[in-house]
């Protein structure tokens, strides 16, 4: 069994938790001052289903006395969390949500469980877990213009294939690693799971020291433990990624894992572009998007949607002046939300509709309908797309002249 | 522990959580409702094959995607009593494991069966008999079994819990 540091659930995934707790004959969490709910799925509620659950959530964290972060205080978890200075390196967290791999941007264990699962987190603070296996990705040389930590990742699960990672870690080195910014590492690790991994581990280094410096920790006495793999450590495999070489890659429907590089994918009509999810939410998804679209306009056949992945990240958009310029630029700005990411709510697609998203997945029906499309892609080549009306390199957008 | 069934073969591989229980459902509390969206995204007449007696066979990679439990809960509420793959995602496995749905991954056993074929699973004899040919079944790390035997982790947790 392994300890926690901190539990986390959501509105979909707590309730069905709370459940699973009260049927093991347990009242009380292990411990209050380490567990978080978050209300994000369907939040602002879509239905009065949706915020039963939501009201659920807030009553029984009041009830436990943990913190609970509702709409308007809070965002998409994975981000929040981050940013709130939950996650510290060497933590474990346990995640009622597959993209908890998120923290191993931070230098942490965070691993995706099921209701279940985080009933008995919730009860023991513990779960249960085999050593994974290690899978080395080195990343070397520079990254090239347009391409950022998306490109990365999908280039990892392109090789390894969407089940490549089962019951291991995915741990990245490298100058390239290192180059890359918390922004970035977050899509990097957050996709760690789209490849089978547990979690997808950056070695803590001066850039997330910097990172957490100004950040409250909100949780102490975390029981300390290596960080980074031992120098006689075995890695199951090893992968190379060269920078220097990677292009801006899309993922094509129906799997993370189908993935080209952009020029394999040009001319492909878009009828929406969703920018934001735990994945690429940040600021630097924002600004890059907003380099796109400065002084141009969403294609009339197309809709853009820009959701920040939190409060903070929204209001730091508005005081930059972004969220006015998407929204000069004809795109919808929406509170922060899981929404259409997961087919919840606040833009699903219809029958025949094609995406591109800044999300993490595009199986089937994940955005609405099942003869629906999702391409997944990076910030540049979705606010590209939003221009273009279709999918093309954002280096040719910006070099037409802004409209 | 002996299950016998007729197996109920989900084609391909990488099926995902998502094209087996869409999103838009995720607000379902109720295994009971939970069970009318199985297979929504990907084939809902797969629904009236499941039963007490049948037998999920799975593809490689099966369950992979997000974490939502209530693909197994659905499961669990038809009482399918076992399901045997060529693999499995890492949570869709912890999942059927905690909510105590016997999952056993055999390649060569999953490969074997057909639409309808008959299963026998014999966990003593470590045996998968599938239209009579044997195969074994995959050895199992030691909580894993415990936490099966105990018929999933709320049993198990309430044990220890105490
Ligand atoms: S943004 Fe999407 S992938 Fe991330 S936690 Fe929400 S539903 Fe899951």
């Amino acid at each position: 069994m392994v300890r926690c540091d901190v539990v986390m659930a959501n509105d979909v995934s707590g309730p069905i938790a709370f459940r699973a707790m009260e049927k093991m004959g347990v009242e009380r969490v292990f411990d209050p001052e380490r567990v978080v709910m978050v209300a994000d799925h369907f939040a602002p509620a879509k239905d009065a289903r949706s915020a039963e659950l939501q009201r659920r959530l807030k009553e029984w964290s009041h009830e436990q006395g943990v913190t609970f972060y509702d709409q308007g205080r809070g965002g998409i978890e994975h981000t929040l969390l981050c940013e709130e200075g939950w996650i510290r390196p060497g933590m474990v967290i346990a995640g009622g949500d597959s993209h908890t791999c998120t923290y191993g941007a931070l230098g942490a264990f965070g691993t995706g469980l099921g209701s279940t699962d985080i009933a008995a987190c919730l009860a023991l603070g513990e779960f249960w877990q085999a050593v994974p296996s290690t899978i080395r990705v080195e990343l070397t040389g520079e990254k090239q213009p347009f391409v950022t930590g998306k490109d990365v990742i999908l280039a990892v699960i392109g090789e390894l294939g969407v089940g490549g990672a089962t019951n291991a870690v995915l741990e990245f080195v490298g100058e390239g690693a290192r180059a890359l910014s918390v922004d970035e590492r977050l899509a990097v690790s957050n996709m760690a799971v789209e490849a089978g991994a547990e979690t997808g581990l950056f070695p803590p280094d001066d850039t997330v020291i910097d990172y957490l410096r100004d950040r409250k920790s909100r949780v102490q006495g975390t029981v300390p433990r290596e960080l980074g793999s031992d120098e006689d450590a075995v890695f199951t495999q090893t992968l190379e990624i060269d920078l220097d070489r990677l292009p801006p890659l899309v993922a094509l429907p129906h799997l993370p894992g189908n993935v080209v590089p952009i020029a394999e994918a040009t001319g492909a009509k878009v009828d929406q572009v969703y920018i934001g999810n735990c994945s690429n939410g940040t600021m630097t998804d924002l600004r890059q998007t907003a380099e796109v679209l400065r002084g141009r306009k969403v294609h009339p056949g197309c809709r853009a949607i820009v959701v920040p992945a939190t409060q903070r990240i929204y209001r730091e958009a508005m005081r930059e002046g972004l969220l006015d310029l998407f929204v000069e630029a004809g795109a919808s700005v929406s509170t922060p939300t899981c929404g259409a990411c997961f087919g919840g709510h606040m833009g699903v697609l219809a029958a025949g509709e094609r995406a591109v998203a800044t999300t993490n997945r595009n199986f089937r029906g994940r955005m609405g309908s099942p003869d629906a499309e999702v391409c997944l892609a990076n910030a540049y080549v979705a606010a590209a797309a939003a221009v273009a009306g279709e999918l093309v390199h954002p280096a040719d957008v910006l070099a037409g002249a802004p409209a | 522990m002996i299950v016998e069934g007729k197996a109920v073969v989900i084609p391909g591989d990488d099926v995902d959580t998502d094209v087996m229980y869409p999103g838009a459902y995720l607000n379902v509390e109720d295994p009971q409702e939970m069970k009318q969206y199985l297979f929504d995204g990907y084939d809902p007449s797969l629904r009236d094959r499941l039963g007490p007696d049948s037998i999920v066979v799975t593809g490689r990679n099966f369950g992979l995607g997000s974490s939502r439990e209530h693909v197994v809960q659905a499961l669990v509420a038809w009482e399918v009593p076992a399901i045997v793959g060529r693999s499995f995602a890492r949570i869709f496995r912890r999942n059927c494991v905690n909510l105590g749905l016997a999952i056993f991954e055999a390649p060569e056993a999953a490969d074997a069966a057909h639409q309808g074929s008959s299963i026998r699973i014999d966990t003593e004899a470590g045996e998968i008999a599938v239209d009579g040919r044997r195969f074994a079944t995959p050895p199992v790390a030691e909580l894993v079994a415990e936490l099966q035997a105990a018929g999933g982790l709320v049993p198990w947790t309430e044990e220890r819990a105490r």
